[in-house]
């Protein structure tokens, strides 16, 4: 083994160190953005999962994040269920509500897949934020009762980033399994993967499913942080929010939406701190980004080290 | 008492719907030459209402009606030259996420020059007060609404129809690369109908004034609405965005009556549904 790939493979172990020590060296408050930014990067590689590896733009899915965390929040507030089962089960509901919005919206492609992924998501924020008597409306669920040892900020954050570790390592799987490999080359060529005997609308329908079982796990994490679920959650900006973080990063890599994540949270937190206009600063960054390096952070560096490779040799 | 009702409702569903006619008839002509869908339409929308406002309020509605949407589509034309034009060949997503940029740009400007505050204009004189029609008081200033969209509706059809610079556009549309070699300037017929799509939402964005508090937000309020309407109506047709802002204007007024809270998910779900049974919406051409 070469020194730079000794060092590669000792690099996953010295980011886990690093986070398990941050609720030591760091403040309260830096753990609990922290917190924010595991939920948001699970979702971001949720979408990334559809937008990248399989081609499909999905405008509405904050919807499913608003799901996942409204679920969590009505078994726990409403129904008084045991915080195990609805962890487990919010995402699920998320998932069998995916699976119906993706059987219809698989069968479009490019902007109309868009449009009515946006149409679907705008019809479940609308039916959270105007059921009153159900969720709450605009008014939101707010004092959600959790587990005591979630109200101690360190265990909290241990929790939170043990399962997003945990999902994104399985996320990582399917992405490098034949299922996941399958789903890139319909993104490639859906012609032709039907063509070899492959149900590429059935891929679809399951990329779909698994995005949404994360993104709602992602929502219920959320609440763990919030203790309140508002109706702005399910949002079609929460999702335009996740498609941003996924082309900042970088849409062609796995890692990208997970940098993509922290780098638009940091930099939130510290531009807000200076001034009150950060959405000119995230539209302005977006632009620079669309126009000049669509494929985000990752892509960039990535260019950067073939390119001085290529000077070496 | 109930007939009375139900005409007041038909008449302002229907005024509501001349509104957003001529805002997404803008949003259609740009996606049916450049297929680009426009995030940032709405914004022109809002920033047109807002300016209207300040000339409004300095000078007279009418000077702004005049004035405003003008000033505006410059301003378009200016983006569409610096920004649009190097994006008419990238994806989708590339696409759609540059007009989305433009729409938190434009919108934190807007919130410098015109601060949080919403603001409201007084409808012009001559178009206060309402006419009697059977038994119905009917606001002067809906008539005009309603005039004026059936004006824009044959002003556009005939120019893009019977005018050369229109047959320019039609043919730009059909196949840019052609039309290219036969000798016209495309490049310039697509300034021209991005200046043209900017205008029809800068003209929707003053007369809303008199109607809609004008307050930061309402970008994204127009533009929703404005997808929903070319979606039901065909993407890139001029006479599906007006029966489809018809249909949203009239479902939205008495869904009101019937269901006044769920009004906004029965608005959803026709164009989930639309775009399951006809994705190229009532009058598109065929599917893409």
């Amino acid at each position: 083994m070469t020194k730079p790939e000794r060092w590669k493979a000792y690099l996953p172990m010295l980011v886990v160190a690093v986070f398990v020590a941050i609720p030591f060296i760091l403040s309260e408050a830096t753990s609990i953005l922290l917190c924010e930014v595991f939920c948001l990067c699970l979702f971001a590689v949720s979408i990334n999962f559809l937008l990248g590896y399989g081609g499909m733009i999905p405008f509405g899915h904050g919807a499913f994040y608003g799901v996942g965390a409204y679920s969590c929040a009505l078994m726990l507030k409403k129904a008084g269920l045991p915080f195990g089962f609805a962890i487990i089960t919010a995402p699920i509901i998320t998932a069998i509500l995916g699976l119906v919005i993706g059987f219809f919206c698989t069968r479009l492609a490019g902007l109309k897949f868009a449009l009515l992924s946006l149409a679907f998501g705008q019809i479940v924020w609308a039916i959270i934020y105007k059921w009153y008597s159900f969720t709450g409306g605009d008014d939101g669920i707010i004092d959600i009762p959790l587990p005591m040892f979630l109200y101690n900020t360190t265990y909290s954050y241990y929790f939170i980033f043990l399962v997003v570790g945990i999902a994104l390592f399985v996320l990582w799987r399917i992405t490098n399994s034949t299922f996941g490999w399958t789903l890139e080359s319909i993104r490639e060529n859906a012609e032709r993967v039907y063509f070899i005997g492959t149900n590429a609308r059935n891929y679809q329908i399951s990329a779909f499913v698994i995005s949404t079982f994360f993104s709602g796990l992602a929502g219920a994490l959320f609440v763990l942080v919030s203790h309140n679920a508002f109706p702005e959650y399910a949002f079609w900006t929460k999702g335009g929010e996740g498609i941003i973080m996924v082309v900042l990063g970088g849409m062609f890599s796995f890692l990208g939406p997970v940098i993509g994540s922290f780098v638009l949270l940091f930099l939130h937190t510290f531009i807000l701190s200076q001034t009150e206009y950060w959405p000119f600063f995230l539209g302005a960054m977006l632009l620079v980004i669309m126009l000049f390096a669509p494929d985000g952070i990752v892509g960039v560096i990535g260019r950067k080290w073939a390119f001085e490779k290529e000077k070496a040799n | 008492m109930s007939t009375t009702i139900l005409l007041q409702q038909l008449v302002s569903g229907i005024s509501l719907g001349m509104l957003l006619f001529i805002v997404s008839s803008g949003l259609s002509l740009v996606f049916g030459v450049t297929r680009i869908i426009n995030f940032a339409h709405g914004s022109f929308y809002m920033v047109a209402a807002f300016f209207a406002w300040t000339v409004a309020n300095s000078l007279n509605y009418w000077v702004a009606l005049i004035f405003v949407p003008l000033v505006v589509a410059m301003a378009g034309g200016v983006i569409e030259m610096v920004l649009f034009r190097r994006i008419y060949r990238a994806e989708h997503l590339v696409q759609l996420l540059l007009t989305y940029a433009l729409v938190f740009i434009i919108g934190d400007i807007t919130k410098v020059i015109w601060g949080l505050l919403p603001k409201s204009t007084s409808t012009p004189e001559i178009l206060s007060g309402g006419i009697m029609v059977l038994g119905v008081v009917i606001p002067k200033y809906r008539i005009f609404l309603f005039v004026l969209g059936i004006g824009i509706m044959i002003g556009v059809s005939s120019f893009l129809g019977k005018t050369r610079i229109g047959s320019y556009i039609r043919a730009a549309s059909e196949d840019a690369e052609m039309a290219g070699a036969l000798g016209i300037k495309v490049p310039r017929v697509f300034t021209l109908v991005f200046m043209i799509g900017v205008w029809l939402a800068a003209v929707g964005g003053v007369v809303s004034t008199p109607i809609i508090t004008i307050i930061l937000g309402v970008d994204m309020d127009i533009i929703i609405q404005c997808f929903i309407v070319v979606i039901i109506g065909g993407m890139g047709s001029m006479r599906g965005a007006f029966l489809g802002a018809l249909c949203i204007g009239i479902l939205d007024a008495f869904g009101y009556l019937v269901l006044p809270r769920f009004v906004i998910v029965f608005i959803y779900a026709l164009m989930a549904v639309v775009l399951i049974v006809r994705p190229r919406g009532f009058l598109g051409k065929s599917a893409e």
